[in-house]
């Protein structure tokens, strides 16, 4: 707790945590993608809260660790919106024309999750699963549409967060899973577990909502809609008929490029790129990439372009504008919805993030504490934006760990 | 020594007489008898910061205060030593404000519910008597606006219940009267420029705001002579710290 530094923001990124290989003590390893069809082609569809219904619905998910005998041990992780269901460690089945970027690297919260590391696998079992709508082998528009056996494209219904909450828990009744332990999540992640708390009450018992809030402000709002019409704006995207044929990757790199500028500062750019030339001495008038903030930006897009489905993109967004915790539970009232929360709750806000600012959080915190239910509601001092739920390992680390030892309040 | 009294004794008298609180009584042997004390402590053993802040006294009285299953605030709640010791022996549903960073994380390794926020800032936001008892331990001195934040704390609390140094204890006094110096005890361990109290006051002050105010004090206790006890009719002279349990008017 000592070694915690005074202010987050001062440290530099090359202090961060080294990528663990899969033989490192404290990586899981190995891990291997599993799916499951939580609804067949002939089941009952799965009925979404924006009036459609989907069949067959497969869901990937992952697990790390081991279920106890109690079965009482189990956290489940909600990931952001280009995430997946490879949380950590090291995918044996990526390779050539499989998933080949995560040869490179390893799960999205490697750094926290591992033997002895405050996602304790040694202790917990872990699950993280890919949302519907997604295209990490969770259906999605990608997918074929049983009535036509050609991809759903825009045909796809709309998702939101509280249908992913609800296949989330088919997929724990599935498993034989009741409580949580824990639910947790960063971001878009963070608004699935207020969703759980708010949804499955008896079935979460610590909640963990990380850089988030209860909606989106309108300033989010308007940073997807850009994104959104930079994708349906490419000439390749053809109604979202493209599969097979010319993909719409400008639109969806430069919609990537937007969310990398919220997901930083003004501060973190300063540090990260200042306004340093890239590779060259002197600039070249030009409108090609003359500073190396152009030229992070042009990487970062390009290589989820590779990685990602431009119509994934519009259906993940969309969800993330809809979410209201308050419109779902309380009739617009916040503090009324939130009085359905059973859970230990633990909300993180950092102080550069402008995509969920610390004052939407601490909103969210207050609406939970004004029904007299405790409540740890932390504002870090880190100058990593929205980033630094995936950067302050340390600063986070700490929090994690000491919330999960807690025990309930009332001894639950 | 009486001869050389007289004029002090006429002083006292005048003192007692101009000012509408008297010096608690004080005679000129009381006042003789204080001196001579102070100049042997000054002598002697100075008494030092308080070696294990952890055993507070007020703990002691704040905990036979609160009922069982209270919903309790603590203000500028630290560590969470007394929330973590009441939610153990009182099974109250406690919650921390603390703004300093290094004690909110402290306060989630205790597994103490605790929100980061200023006090300064007010407790807006928190709706009336969420809680039963809001607390303000030591802390009262430290804010910049401390009317502000007492009658924040009993709106949002149906009793509350605040300590802090009494800047009037005898010590204190001739600290200040005869060495001519920004007094450091106990009580009130840090110089001059690295204090966080920045609004001290005394027994006699609070109990005059309390009135203006329309604050009712429901019990008191202080830290006087090394004895925890309820509050006496000298104790601005004699108490270093005190403790008020408090109740707006209209609540009774």
């Amino acid at each position: 707790m000592t070694d915690r530094p005074q202010k987050g923001g001062a440290r530099q990124p090359e202090n961060r945590k080294g990528v663990k290989g899969p033989e490192h003590p404290q990586s899981v390893g190995r891990t291997r993608p599993r799916r499951v069809e939580l609804v067949g082609p002939d089941d009952e569809p799965f009925r979404l809260e924006a009036g459609g219904a989907v069949a067959p619905v497969t869901v990937e998910y992952e697990t790390y660790g081991q279920l106890n005998e109690a079965g009482d041990n189990v956290i489940l992780i909600v990931h952001a919106l280009s995430g997946d269901a490879h949380a950590a460690g090291w995918d044996e089945e990526a390779g050539e024309g499989n998933r080949k970027w995560r040869t490179r690297k390893p799960g999205w919260w490697d750094e926290q999750i591992g033997p002895g590391l405050p996602l304790d696998t040694a202790r917990f079992y872990f699950i993280c699963a890919n949302v519907l709508g997604s295209c990490y082998g969770t259906t999605g528009p990608m997918d074929p549409d049983p009535s036509t056996g050609e991809p759903y494209g825009l045909r796809f219904p709309l998702v939101t967060i509280s249908d992913w909450v609800r296949l989330q828990a088919r997929l724990l009744d599935h498993l034989g899973i009741g409580k949580l332990y824990a639910v947790i999540g960063g971001s878009l992640g963070g608004q699935q577990a207020l969703e759980w708390a708010l949804a499955f009450p008896e079935r979460v018992e610590r909640c963990i909502i990380l850089a988030s809030s209860a909606r989106l402000s309108p300033q989010g709002l308007a940073f997807n809609a850009v994104a959104r019409h930079s994708i349906l704006s490419d000439p390749n995207f053809c109604g979202g008929d493209y599969y097979g044929k010319s993909l719409p990757d400008k639109g969806l790199a430069a919609a990537r490029m937007l969310g990398h500028i919220t997901y930083l500062s003004d501060e973190a750019m300063y540090q990260k790129f200042g306004r340093r030339l890239q590779g060259k001495s002197a600039p070249e008038f030009s409108f090609g990439i003359e500073f190396e903030v152009e030229s992070y930006l042009a990487y970062q897009g390009r290589s989820f372009a590779e990685r990602f489905d431009a119509n994934a993109y519009l259906y993940v967004t969309r969800a993330m504008d809809y979410y209201d915790a308050a419109h779902n539970w309380g009739d617009g009232d916040l503090t009324v919805a939130c009085k359905r929360i059973m859970s230990k709750m633990l909300m993180v806000s950092f102080s550069t993030d402008w995509l969920y600012p610390p004052r939407e959080c601490r909103e969210l915190a207050l609406a939970i504490s004004r029904n007299s239910h405790p409540v740890t509601y932390v504002n870090i001092l880190s100058n990593y934006g929205h980033d630094a739920f995936l950067v302050e390992h340390d600063q986070l680390g700490g929090l994690l760990r000491d919330f999960l030892e807690s025990r309930q309040e009332g001894g639950a | 020594m009486a001869g050389g009294n007289d004029k002090l004794t006429e002083m006292l008298r005048l003192w007692a007489s101009r000012y509408s609180a008297p010096i608690e009584n004080l005679s000129t042997d009381k006042l003789v008898a204080l001196i001579e004390r102070f100049l042997t402590e000054e002598n002697g053993a100075v008494r030092r910061r308080r070696p294990d802040s952890r055993k507070r006294w007020d703990h002691e009285v704040i905990e036979h205060t609160i009922p069982p299953d209270s919903r309790v605030l603590d203000l500028g709640c630290g560590g969470g030593e007394l929330l973590a010791r009441l939610s153990a022996d009182k099974n109250v549903r406690g919650q921390g404000i603390e703004l300093d960073p290094e004690k909110v994380y402290e306060c989630v390794g205790r597994g103490v519910s605790v929100f980061q926020s200023d006090l300064d800032a007010g407790l807006e936001g928190w709706t009336e008597n969420l809680f039963d008892y809001v607390i303000l331990e030591e802390t009262l001195q430290t804010v910049y606006n401390p009317v502000r934040v007492l009658s924040e704390m009993l709106r949002v609390g149906r009793r509350g219940i605040v300590s802090f140094p009494n800047f009037a204890h005898w010590h204190i006094r001739l600290e200040l009267a005869l060495g001519g110096k920004m007094p450091v005890n106990a009580s009130l361990p840090y110089r001059w420029h690295d204090t966080p109290n920045i609004r001290l006051c005394t027994i006699e002050d609070f109990i005059n705001w309390t009135t203006g105010a329309g604050v009712v004090i429901i019990e008191g206790h202080v830290l006087a002579e090394n004895e925890v006890r309820p509050i006496r009719e000298d104790d601005n002279l004699f108490a270093e710290e005190v403790l008020f349990v408090l109740e707006e008017k209209q609540n009774r």
